[in-house]
């Protein structure tokens, strides 16, 4: 008679998990996507032998298209990179050359980074990709969080397995960790310097680690950011790159 | 004893003849095979060596640990003054210093957009500098499949297999995208100069060779290169000659073990080698045992028949009061005989016959020429005579005729006195 009483409980639980779980990513997308944004960054790679910072300008609307130019240094002044659904192209001044980034290229480091050209290209909101469940409860970074395991809900995703650690005042993710299919731990994020921007909470400084390659990781930093803009279409044409 | 033993062995011919037959073929197989097996392995340890792990090759103890990685962002810095130093320390051997880097080959069409795309694997070496013999090394002229050697700066050699898969010919303009020693994106055009074939799958399915100054203004690695190997000056690669090599460079070099110290490994240490030198190296043992069972087995035989032959002989000798014992020792020693002479033969012909084939040498391009390999191998497979061919005939060749009489003179022992002459009266 007990066991029947507790399946109810049982189910109860498990449903008011699943739901919070999604309701937490749901405000997760409406803090970090946008259907457009302008924003200036740095991004310092830090090797084994010495550190790189290179700053850029990018734009982009929803998740289909963004557009990024390098402003410095000398050497990467003036490459474009382009990306439109799921293609992505790119322009290098020295060369005068409009190059397609596709296949396993794709997985490439952008700009010796620990970064990704899909980790770059990949911008669905979470409750598109994943299915959302609640591990439990930690704190990080002095704040309280959630912390959310994520499965891939689609084939055509780079992490089978996502692990968030969810700021449960900001709903803000402090601390990601990405997984391959098969388990293995490939990238960890943290997210720090968390602003009110435009009404809505985000993260300005975002430190990647490559788990796989030596180093002491990528630091990519928001240097102004602008949200809702309105940004001219021909930005998101080839045309733009050689311009 | 000796003298009477000889002399029953020229006079009577076939006591003596097939066994000496049998040895000398024997033997000048096992020299001519052990000269042909140690050509061949050499000559693929040599096409390896020469084109990515040289007898030796210097590195930094960072980039040595990521090999596989080809991590130029741990290449050696100021390059060109240690290999300057390399060639003062070292005046017996050449040094080469070259790239080896991972990228993407982007075709372009008529608007300089991507028509096609690959991922390949380079080599930056110097191709123009007019001392160099790395183009002769690595014999780029006779592996060309079509166009020409790189002539001038900003020119690229790419696999014949790689530019049918991507519809590129000599002349026209390719993109390599890869990685700088920064890290930042590399993004570089070449003008394809020709297409060649290396015969070996992995390659020709995607490599490029350029000129080493090219693609350090490619990578962004002035006076930086992933590699210097070093090539012995007379001969060919042997642990005992980059023994000496090894511990001299430690010794000057390599003293403070720092993740960007210069380390040298030898041949043996890279690319999982050490099993295909070992090998080469015990080729002489394994021939040796493989002959020297054949031809016992062979020479047993013989023996056996023999035995039958001279069982009259053999009878009468015991008759008349010859021990076994003696009997069986002389048969010993006409082997012995035998043995060295066929050995002294067929070390003879066998030798003749290497020297013909390490001169000229047997040009299998022709048949290699669509045909793709795992391993690197050469146009021209060739001999190779070493001291170890004067005397590896010896072995076989003398303890196969002992062995094979030892083993049908036993016989000997099993006839009886009591029987003798009712055997000879019949």
């Amino acid at each position: 008679m007990k066991k029947l009483f507790f399946i109810p409980i049982i189910f109860l639980s498990l449903g008011v998990s699943a739901q919070s779980a999604d309701e937490i990513i749901d405000r997760v997308d409406r803090n970090m996507s946008s259907d457009n944004r302008v924003f200036e960054s740095t991004m310092t790679i830090h090797g084994r032998r010495s550190s790189r910072t290179m700053t850029s300008k990018s734009y982009s609307v929803g998740d289909k298209k963004s557009f990024t130019e390098y402003l410095s240094p000398a050497r990467e002044q003036g490459t474009k990179m382009l990306k439109l659904e799921n293609q992505l192209w790119i322009y290098s001044p020295s060369t005068d050359r409009i190059i397609q980034i596709s296949g396993h290229m794709l997985r490439q480091s952008v700009m010796g980074s620990d970064l990704s050209y899909e980790d770059m290209m990949e911008d669905r909101k979470l409750t598109e990709v994943y299915n959302a469940e609640v591990a439990g409860s930690e704190e990080f970074d002095k704040r309280q969080c959630w912390v959310l395991e994520l499965t891939a809900k689609v084939e055509d995703v780079a992490y089978a397995r996502r692990k968030m650690w969810i700021d449960k005042e900001r709903y803000i993710p402090l601390k990601e960790e990405l997984y391959a299919k098969s388990g293995q731990l490939l990238k960890r994020s943290i997210l720090s310097n968390v602003e009110r921007v435009e009404g809505r909470w985000f993260p300005t400084t975002i430190v990647y680690k490559d788990m796989l390659k030596q180093g002491d990781g990528t630091e990519f930093k928001i240097t102004g950011i602008k949200f809702d803009q309105e940004i001219p279409d021909y930005i998101f044409t080839k045309a733009a790159l050689k311009q | 004893m000796i003298r009477f033993l000889l002399k029953g062995l020229l006079r009577d011919k076939s006591r003596s003849l097939i066994p000496l037959i049998v040895v000398t073929i024997g033997v000048m197989l096992a020299v001519f095979a052990h000269g042909y097996i140690n050509g061949i392995m050499v000559d693929m340890i040599e096409q390896t060596a020469k084109l990515t792990t040289g007898h030796v090759k210097v590195m930094t103890k960072a980039y040595a640990d990521n090999i596989d990685q080809v991590p130029n962002d741990l290449a050696i810095m100021n390059v060109n003054e240690i290999k300057e130093e390399l060639e003062e320390t070292f005046p017996d051997m050449k040094w080469a210093i070259r790239i080896k880097f991972g990228g993407l080959i982007d075709v372009p069409d008529e608007n300089g957009e991507t028509k096609s795309q690959g991922p390949a694997m380079g080599i930056g070496m110097d191709l123009l500098s007019g001392n160099s013999v790395e183009a002769q090394r690595l014999n780029l002229q006779k592996t060309l499949v079509r166009g020409s050697v790189p002539a001038a700066p900003g020119e690229i050699l790419i696999s014949e297999d790689f530019s049918q898969k991507l519809k590129v010919n000599p002349g026209e303009e390719v993109t390599l995208i890869g990685s700088t020693m920064n890290g930042g994106m590399a993004i570089f055009n070449f003008r394809v100069a020709g297409t060649l074939r290396f015969g070996n799958t992995g390659l020709d399915r995607g490599s490029v060779i350029a000129d080493l100054k090219d693609v350090q203004a490619a990578l962004d690695m002035n006076n930086a290169a992933g590699e210097i190997l070093g090539f012995f000056k007379y001969g060919y690669y042997d642990d005992e000659t980059a023994a000496p090599v090894i511990a001299k460079f430690n010794e000057d070099f390599a003293d403070n073990k720092g993740d960007f110290d210069p380390v040298m490994l030898r041949l043996r240490d890279q690319e999982g080698l050490n099993l295909f030198v070992d090998l080469a190296k015990s080729m002489g043992s394994i021939i040796i045992i493989v002959f020297m069972v054949a031809m016992s087995l062979v020479l047993w035989n013989a023996g056996l028949l023999g035995g039958l032959r001279r069982y009259g002989e053999i009878g009468i000798r015991l008759a008349i009061g010859e021990e076994k014992g003696h009997v069986y020792r002389t048969m010993l020693s006409e082997s012995l005989m035998i043995g060295i002479a066929g050995t002294i033969v067929g070390t003879a012909i066998g030798l003749g016959l290497s020297w013909l084939m390490q001169t000229y040498g047997l040009d299998i391009s022709e048949f290699t020429k669509n045909a793709t390999t795992a391993v690197m191998m050469p146009n021209v497979i060739k001999s190779r005579i070493t001291h170890a061919d004067f005397y590896i005939g010896f072995i076989p060749g003398v303890l196969s005729t002992l062995l094979g009489t030892m083993l049908s003179g036993v016989g000997i022992y099993k006839r009886e006195t009591a029987q003798l002459f009712k055997e000879l009266e019949a």
